[in-house]
């Protein structure tokens, strides 16, 4: 068997290729942070909640009138995106000249709220969703075993991001975007709707996490708290890459998935903090992040 | 003080700056007064309240008004005060436990081994300002508790159990209910005047400098980096003491202790108290712990009701409860 710094070839690109899945979600949901910071100055810690919602949506949809993945993965993030396009106009939209904290405690406060309650109702256990029919089981690679639905994972992951990256880049809409986050009262005074341009935008942050939840619901199970612990690595990820800049936010995403995953074959022990760890060096060496411009 | 010696008809300006300095003197004469009843009160707490409860409170609203230190007067939110709290919490477990300190010594332990902490973290987190630095905290506690989960000493998921509280100096035995009782509200009284202190020294006007206007603190001189290390190097120390001395009266140290909801509670509690005052967090820190023992035992799930708090107070309350006293009474 081929070894590699002692560790056998398949065991090391198995846990590659985990965390290249893990990279794929920190992908999604940092760009959903930066997405919504970059235009609301607010940290979206109910970002996690946001993409536990799109896992129950997928769930619950299945378990209540039948419809699977493929429509799930439609429906849930748009069910998630309007509730939440509800949320900004009602409550946080009211925070938008205050200090940039508040918006930070409130999505708290929303994200213990919406995690206590479906704890409380559905219990701490994880639910387990069945993927999609057509990707279930596997192809081997020669090297490694590659179960298909999470090969289409790392793909879709990769054209998600691809094309939200491309929207805020490349079309019109995008170009309002940037500008109102360059100056909101001048393009406000273009005649561009830039409360609405707020909304949208939060609806969108908030989709794309419930959609990275449909995607992983299939992988991890459909718990309560699957989003709690994942948004904090989230957070130094969107630290470590810096918030200025989306494609920053994906390339660091997928960089410290893998990362993680190396770490789990080579020291185990730290796979844990490897992510963190690497959080503090960067703050040391680059306080404003490896993408992000000084501030 | 001009206006008092002229004898000609004092300017409008100088009468306002009289009023709202006589206002300013109302308010600290009423702070005394509240102080005072507060610690009459404290003292007989005991008598009427189950003071394992009135000792738990005490060493949460020490643990807020430590962060207040920070979030209130030095305008710096930081999202991982439980790694401090929680860490002393197993230095003094471990201390009074494994290695047979004496409670007073165990406890000192866990407040020097928060503030080394806390220097380490606060050197990493102050390099980033604002949101930034919330969220640096917050990682960085996240990663003491994978260290401590980790760590063999913690004993991971089941904690340090029946911790002894043991003999004061060898001569009070702590097992008592008054006798343990009158060193936490000591403690809690040192640890409250401490803070007290700090803020109204001039280190404590410069951290306020710092709140009100960073730029204009660096470009009068100050190096805001040494105030902002040392303010959350104190912080962290004193939330530290709160974390030891809730180990020596609950007996038992947790992953609960350092696990981001707890630094989530102190910020609720130092929010709904008043951010800033220097009533508010024991305030608050009163208020969240009787509300959760209330509802403990109820089917009501307390996480949300945290939340809905959190987002009432962010919405409709920023002051929080002493920030809208002192503003009806300025009035």
């Amino acid at each position: 068997m081929t070894m590699i710094f002692g560790v056998p070839l398949p065991a090391l690109l198995g846990q590659l290729f985990l965390g290249i899945i893990n990279g794929s979600f920190y992908a999604i949901l940092s760009l959903g942070l930066a997405v919504i910071f970059g235009l609301l100055r607010v940290i979206n810690f109910a970002h996690g909640a946001q993409y536990m919602l799109g896992a129950f949506a997928a769930y619950l949809l299945l378990a209540y009138t039948g419809i699977g993945f493929w429509p799930a993965l439609v429906i849930a993030p748009l069910v998630v995106a309007a509730v939440s396009a509800v949320i900004e106009r009602t409550m946080l939209s009211r925070l938008y000249d205050l200090d940039h904290l508040y918006g930070l405690l409130f999505t708290f406060g929303l994200a213990l709220i919406i995690e206590g309650s479906f704890r409380w109702y559905f219990g701490a256990a994880g639910q387990p969703y069945s993927g999609p029919q057509i990707l279930s089981g596997g192809t081997n690679l020669g090297f490694m075993f590659l179960p298909n639905y999470r090969g289409f994972v790392v793909v879709a992951s990769i054209v998600i991001c691809l094309a939200v990256w491309l929207l805020i880049e490349k079309t019109r809409l995008g170009a309002y975007l940037r500008a109102a986050t360059e100056n909101p009262q001048l393009v406000q005074a273009f005649g561009v709707n830039v409360p609405l341009l707020l909304t949208l935008t939060y609806a969108l942050g908030a989709g794309l996490a419930a959609l990275a939840g449909v995607l992983a619901a299939p992988i991890y199970q459909v718990s309560p708290l699957m989003g709690s612990n994942l948004i904090i690595i989230v957070f130094a990820v969107v630290v470590i890459g810096g918030m200025g800049s989306i494609g920053g936010a994906i390339v660091t995403g997928y960089m410290l998935g893998i990362l993680e995953g190396l770490t789990k074959v080579f020291y185990p022990e730290a796979s844990n903090i490897v992510v963190f760890v690497i959080m503090a060096i960067v703050l040391m060496l680059r306080p404003a992040g490896l993408f992000g411009k000084e501030v | 003080m001009t206006s008092l010696t002229q004898s000609g008809p004092a300017r409008p300006e100088d009468k306002a700056a009289t009023a709202a300095h006589d206002r300013q003197k109302n308010l600290s004469r009423i702070g005394l007064v509240v102080a005072v009843i507060a610690i009459i009160g404290l003292i007989a707490a005991p008598f009427f309240v189950y003071p394992v409860f009135v000792m738990t409170v005490l060493c949460f609203a020490l643990f807020a008004t430590a962060f207040n230190l920070l979030l209130g007067y030095t305008g710096l939110l930081s999202f991982g005060h439980a790694a401090f709290f929680g860490g002393a919490a197993y230095f003094t477990a471990h201390a009074a436990k494994v290695w047979g300190w004496e409670p007073l010594s165990a406890i000192l332990l866990g407040a020097a081994g928060a503030g080394l902490m806390g220097l380490v973290v606060g050197f990493v987190a102050i390099r980033r300002q604002g949101i930034y630095f919330a969220m640096v905290t917050l990682a960085l506690s996240q990663m003491v508790y994978f260290i401590f989960l980790q760590a063999p000493f913690t004993h991971g998921e089941d904690g340090i159990q029946n911790v002894p509280r043991g003999d004061l100096l060898g001569l009070v035995d702590l097992n008592r209910p008054l006798n343990i009782y009158y060193f936490v509200l000591l403690i809690f009284l040192v640890g409250f005047f401490a803070v007290w202190r700090i803020v109204n020294s001039p280190f404590g006007h410069v951290l306020q400098a710092i709140r009100e206007n960073e730029n204009r603190a660096i470009s009068l001189g100050y190096r805001v980096e040494r105030y902002k290390l040392a303010a959350f190097v104190m912080s962290a120390t004193i939330a530290g003491l709160a974390g030891g001395t809730k180990v020596i009266v609950l007996q038992i140290a947790t992953l609960t202790d350092v696990a981001w909801q707890m630094s989530g509670e102190v910020v609720l509690m130092t929010l709904l108290g008043g951010m800033g005052t220097i009533f508010g967090p024991s305030i608050g820190a009163t208020l969240v712990i009787t509300m959760q023992n209330y509802f403990a035992t109820s089917d009501v799930p307390v996480t949300v009701i945290v939340g809905v708090i959190f987002v009432l107070c962010v919405l409709l309350f920023r002051r929080g409860i002493v920030g809208e006293a002192i503003r009806l009474m300025k009035r």
